[in-house]
């Protein structure tokens, strides 16, 4: 019961899903964060709201209209059926989905701020000198924002691996699949297999630790530079 | 079919699936006697220490290989119902797969009682239960049990503390597992002073203290087990069900205290 290689598959699969939220999670949040950060209209702050919901929602708010979602009674369950199974629940592109979702605001808040920072002048400079709007995103805007980009992939990686609540609801704990780490633990512990519990949780707090501590050196040089 | 249940395994890794694949290529062609596949198994919580003899036993006998996703009852059959990708489901009652099979998630004609299961008063203290005068006695603050919604062995505890007239008493005391695991983890952690937990959960364990309550004090327990849709085309689930009801995983569910009808 007590065999350590068990630990293995769970940590492989978290990392594989927040590597691949926080891949998605780049390509989503990064125009969100732009459009949040540069337009003008008064619905902004109603979809900035909307990406923040998940800092407020309970996970099983979030996992429950995930569920409906996914499932067979959902554009989820629709979209399943075209490869043949019933639900997009209880996969690994279900949990991937919900992770994303999950973990937007940390992404997109550190972009829109950083983007915010950069402000109008530079861009207008960019096309004062003849630069696309396309041009000036990508080797003015972005390359500026650097920091916020850092932070944004740090914090969303770091919260997909540390995510529990919605994977319970909509991943069913198969292994390989859809047992990531935090579910790992939580077996662990109510199963009394506290060794490998131990193993993976203090590993979890080196980890955790460890990520908080780079991104507020990372800030903190970034900080320090912008002040120079 | 078997092609799917690989992408299903290595899903995690798309790498290794291309790795495979080039394995794979050149014994195209090449004559397997039988193709292992894999079982993807819902189970209930109470059968989590059988069930890891059973597959291992199961594995060692055949190619295949099985996984399993413990939960309550209630809590495996809310994900099936919403398309989770089980092939059999092993349960703690008999309505839930009987449900199953009504609602088009189970194979008619493949349900089946894999074990009778039976309740027991557990304390991790040694000479806090002898007999069901403990519930009587309100020695304790806290009493687990498993979330009768969704445990049947919750719901056969709840029968029983009605039956010898304790209920009322304890009712402001109970403390609910999510499944019959945490339940026994409050009660084995000391955290819960006593609780209803499966017997299969303790048969192997010493210490603490326990009564094993009489299988007439509440409606019996039969674990039905269900060949699901998903697993129909898959000759490896019903190779698994029908290792579970040979002889050799007959004797692995004796040795934990479940019985077997007739």
């Amino acid at each position: 019961m007590t065999d350590a290689s068990s630990i293995w598959p769970p940590v492989l699969l978290t990392l594989q899903l927040a590597a691949a939220s926080t891949a998605l999670l780049l390509l989503v949040g990064t125009p969100v964060a732009w459009w949040l950060a540069r337009t003008g209209t008064r619905w902004k702050e109603a979809v900035a709201a909307v990406v923040a919901l998940p800092l407020v929602l309970p996970p099983t708010v979030l996992g429950f209209y995930l569920l409906l979602a996914l499932g067979p009674g959902g554009p989820g369950g629709w979209l399943a059926g075209l490869g043949g199974s019933r639900s997009l629940a209880f996969s690994f592109e279900g949990i991937l989905l919900g992770s994303v979702i999950y973990s937007m605001p940390f992404v997109v808040q550190p972009i829109r701020n950083a983007f915010e920072a950069v402000g109008d002048r530079p861009l207008e400079v960019a096309a004062t000198l003849g630069a696309t709007p396309w041009d000036a995103f990508w080797t003015v805007a972005v390359p500026l924002a650097r920091p916020g980009f850092v932070s944004g992939a740090v914090l969303g990686f770091a919260h997909t691996i540390g995510e529990f609540g919605v994977v319970l609801m909509i991943g069913g704990n198969i292994p390989g699949e859809t047992k990531v780490l935090s579910i790992a633990v939580y077996e662990y512990v109510e199963t009394l297999q506290w060794p490998l519990a131990h193993l993976l949780a203090g590993g979890m707090l080196v980890f955790s630790f460890a990520v908080i501590l780079a991104t507020m050196v990372h800030q903190g040089r970034a900080g320090g530079r912008g002040s120079a | 079919m078997h092609t799917d249940r690989s992408k299903a395994r290595d899903r995690i890794s798309a790498g290794a699936l291309a790795l495979r694949l080039l394995v794979a290529l050149p014994a195209v062609g090449a004559a397997v006697p039988v193709r292992a596949g894999d079982v993807r198994a819902a189970v209930a919580a109470n059968f989590r220490e059988a069930a890891s003899e059973v597959g291992a036993a199961f594995e060692a006998a055949t190619p295949h290989s099985v996984r399993y996703s413990f939960g309550s009852t209630g809590q495996l059959y809310a994900q099936i119902a919403f398309g989770a990708p089980f092939d059999v489901f092993l349960a703690a009652d008999a309505s839930r797969p009987e449900n199953a099979i009504e609602e088009g998630f189970g194979v008619e004609g493949t349900q089946f009682t894999y074990a009778t299961g039976r309740v027991v008063l557990y304390s991790a203290a040694r000479g806090l239960v002898s007999g069901p005068e403990a519930l009587h006695e309100g020695r304790f603050s806290a009493l687990a049990i498993a979330e009768p919604t969704v445990a049947p062995y919750g719901a056969a505890a709840v029968e029983t503390m009605r039956r010898i007239g304790a209920y009322t008493s304890a009712e402001g005391r109970l403390v609910f597992g999510l499944s019959v695991a945490q339940a026994f983890q409050f009660v084995q952690t000391g955290s819960a002073d006593l609780g209803f937990v499966a017997l299969a959960q303790i048969a192997r364990r010493t210490g603490g203290s326990r009564w094993i309550v009489p299988s007439d004090f509440h409606e019996p327990i039969r674990q039905d087990a269900v060949l699901l849709e998903r697993g129909a085309r898959n000759p490896a689930a019903r190779a698994f069900l029908a290792f579970l009801k040979g002889s050799e995983a007959e004797a692995i569910l004796d040795s934990f205290g479940y019985g077997r009808e007739d």
